[in-house]
């Protein structure tokens, strides 16, 4: 399987972006850290990047691998709408009915 | 929180400028606009632009922001939260702006559009864009920055709270960086949620400016008005706006501190009367009114102008709505004035237009290009009350008063016909007009004695001698001629009425002709009564001197038969020769 490639974009550490941390750490925690790798670009550090690479707000999850590339934005805190869009649904899924 | 206690916090606020100085303003560029906010948007500050769809919201804010760094080089930021950049740089295109030129080192255009399969999960705000555009505005030194339809990007917050939120953090971000900013945002009249939003921005703006687009007669009608402007004043009514082939254009009165070049040059009406009546002509590059009721001879009157002009060599564009410029020509032809030579020479241009589907602004533009191309010397409009026929009164005075402008600012003579059906409309479009018509002619009917008859009158006639007189307007062939009235008990006399007059007083210098003639006669009668009289006299004068040199002559003869009888009394007594009597005819006698 394709190893998933995600970039989170936030600023600094407002309350959207510092939920937006916790939230797809925990939403992580199931995955095996060898299938993905997790960037986190602070715009507040590095602002030119949210310009060049079309960041419109904060917080913003990328997923750049595997194709289609799919984007998220907000704190994440709406769990199940980010494991749908980020394809791990079927995973979690999987992990609750064995626990 | 409260931008006061954002001021107050002092970290994020930059220092306002001195409260008491006059507030700085940052030219938009565009014409009309800068005039009514006395000289552009506030500098530094934030004003926003609000409007219904396709109100000109994103030109303003793009024709502002290319003026800035084309203009004035200041090099500005384009942020498009509705529309793709790539688009907007098209459409800019259309206007004759170069963006691709410009955008190499002077503008910045960000797509701020999320895409459509982004998928929302959670809170989001606009931190990380601002602290990127923060970072672009010191790298490129910009002065502006439009943030273009933010309407799209608070819809998707979803939740009132949170859209003030996010305001605010602008709002912050704004002040901090210094730029002199505009936004724009969709607003629907009557829309709640558009009403709420906008009231609590136009709460945090320096400057707001409303525009309007809406149908009238079928005629499209944009508005601008600016509502609020922090410390400073500004014209608070609706302006007429078009968005003309080179960006948007808001109708004032215009400049009225304008320096034109006056000129004391005298040209020509094509009446010669008339020019006596202005003191030697109309000015050339003044605005002239005609005004009168529906065939009173405006068209005519200001055919012979355009002869005139022609005539001297002088280009003229005339501007005729609603009838077709051979109909103009033949009409003419029909009073002496032959338009047909000049038109074939090039130097006269019939420009036909109907006033129906297009709005008076559009008018303006059109005839604006026009001149540009033709560059007459002289224009006539005729009539100019057409351009009120659609689309609000209002606007039509506007755009005439703006092409009046216009046309002398570039030194040419404009005759502008207008039609006044009754007293009432005089009040209301002719005076308006005439206030920037530096010659008002008016024409008019009489009644008088069963019969119309046409008049004219110079109403005013800035700055030259001109006649009171009320002249009586004539037509043949062979063109125009003015004709003097007669006052009868503090009537006008025209027509008929004039004529009859001028027979009485024909008919009175007859009569005393007559009457001296006769008298000539009988005092020539009596003179020769009087030398027949002294020729009889003479004659009997004559007589009796005859008879009394006969009575003479007859006492002489008979003194000398007397004298004869006494010497034959003598001889035949045979005395002596009487020595009394030894005369050499008795001697002569007595010698017999």
């Amino acid at each position: 399987m394709e190893r998933m490639v995600l970039r989170l974009y936030v600023a600094g550490d407002g309350p959207n972006s510092a939920a937006a941390r916790a939230n797809l750490r925990r939403l992580l925690a199931g995955c095996d850290p060898a299938t993905y790798t997790l960037e986190i670009v602070d715009c507040l550090r590095h602002p030119m990047r949210a310009l060049q690479e079309g960041v419109l707000v904060t917080p913003t999850l990328l997923r750049l691998a595997p194709e289609p590339t799919c984007t998220i934005v907000g704190s994440l805190s709406d769990s199940a709408r980010v494991l749908e869009a980020l394809g791990l649904h079927d995973t979690t899924q999987a992990v609750s009915q064995d626990a | 929180m409260t931008s006061s206690s954002l001021e107050a916090a002092g970290t994020i606020a930059p220092p306002r400028a001195d409260s008491d100085a006059p507030i700085r303003k940052a030219a938009s560029g565009i014409e009309g606009l800068d005039e009514i906010t006395g000289g552009g948007l506030p500098a530094a500050r934030t004003t926003l632009v609000v409007g219904g769809p396709g109100a000109g919201k994103t030109v303003l804010a793009l024709q502002s922001l290319v003026h800035a760094a084309s203009e004035l080089g200041e090099p500005g930021i384009f942020v498009a939260f509705e529309e793709n950049s790539r688009q907007i740089i098209g459409n800019a295109a259309t206007f004759g702006w170069d963006l691709p030129g410009l955008e190499t080192q002077r503008l910045f255009f960000l797509d701020a559009r999320l895409a459509p399969s982004t998928v929302q999960a959670g809170d989001f705000d606009i931190s990380g864009i601002l602290a990127g555009l923060a970072a672009k505005a010191r790298e490129m030194g910009a002065r502006r920055i439009v943030f273009d339809g933010i309407d799209v990007l608070l819809t998707l917050l979803d939740d009132p709270a949170k859209e003030r939120r996010e305001i605010y953090r602008l709002q912050e971000w704004l002040l901090a960086s210094g730029l002199t900013a505009i936004i724009t945002a969709k607003a629907s009249e009557g829309d709640r949620v558009s009403t709420e939003r906008y009231a609590f921005m136009q709460f945090m703006v320096d400057a707001v400016v409303s525009l309007h687009h809406r149908m009238m007669d079928r005629v499209s009608l944009r508005g601008l008005r600016v509502m609020k402007y922090r410390g400073s004043s500004f014209f608070e009514s609706e302006f007429p706006m078009v968005i003309a082939p080179t960006g948007i254009e808001v109708a004032t009165f215009g400049n009225a501190d304008l320096e034109y070049d006056v000129s004391t040059e005298r040209v020509s009406t094509g009446v010669p009367r008339l020019d006596t009546m202005l003191d030697g002509g109309y000015y050339r590059g003044s605005g002239v009114l005609i005004s009168g009721a529906p065939g009173v001879a405006k068209t005519t009157l200001a055919g012979a102008f355009a002869n005139a002009a022609c005539l001297r060599g002088e280009r003229v564009l005339y501007v005729s709505f609603d009838e077709a410029g051979s109909q103009i020509v033949r009409n003419l032809r029909s009073v002496g004035i032959d338009l047909e030579p000049h038109r074939d020479a090039g130097l006269l241009e019939m420009h036909s237009t109907r006033t129906e589907s297009r709005s008076s602004e559009d008018h303006l533009i059109g005839l604006k290009q026009r001149i540009t191309a033709f560059r007459p010397r002289h224009m006539i409009v005729d009539p100019l009350s057409a351009l009120g026929k659609t689309g609000g009164h209002v606007a039509a005075v506007h755009a005439s008063l703006r092409l009046l402008d216009y046309a002398r600012a570039l030194g040419i003579t404009t005759v502008c016909t207008s039609l006044v059906a009754d007293e009432a409309m005089e009040e209301s479009t002719t005076t308006q007009i005439s206030t920037i018509a530096d010659t008002w002619i008016h024409l008019a009917y009489l009644i008088h004695g069963g019969e119309r008859n046409r008049t004219l009158t110079i109403v005013k006639s800035r700055g030259m001698k001109h006649s009171n007189q009320v002249r009586e307007l004539l037509l043949s062939s062979e063109g125009i001629t003015l004709a003097d009235v007669f006052t009868s008990g503090g009537e006008v006399l025209v027509g008929t009425a004039r004529w009859e007059r001028e027979m009485e007083l024909r008919n009175a210098t007859a009569n005393r002709r007559v009457e001296r003639a006769r008298r000539r006669k009988t005092a020539e009668k009596e003179e020769a009564r009087l030398r027949a009289h002294i020729a009889a006299l003479e004659a009997e004068l004559e007589a009796q001197h005859f008879e009394s040199e006969l009575l003479v002559d007859e006492e002489q003869q008979e003194l000398r038969r007397r004298g004869d009888d006494y010497a034959e009394l003598l001889r035949l007594r045979h005395a002596d020769p009487d020595t009394e009597r030894t005369d050499d005819g008795r001697s002569a006698h007595s010698g017999r």
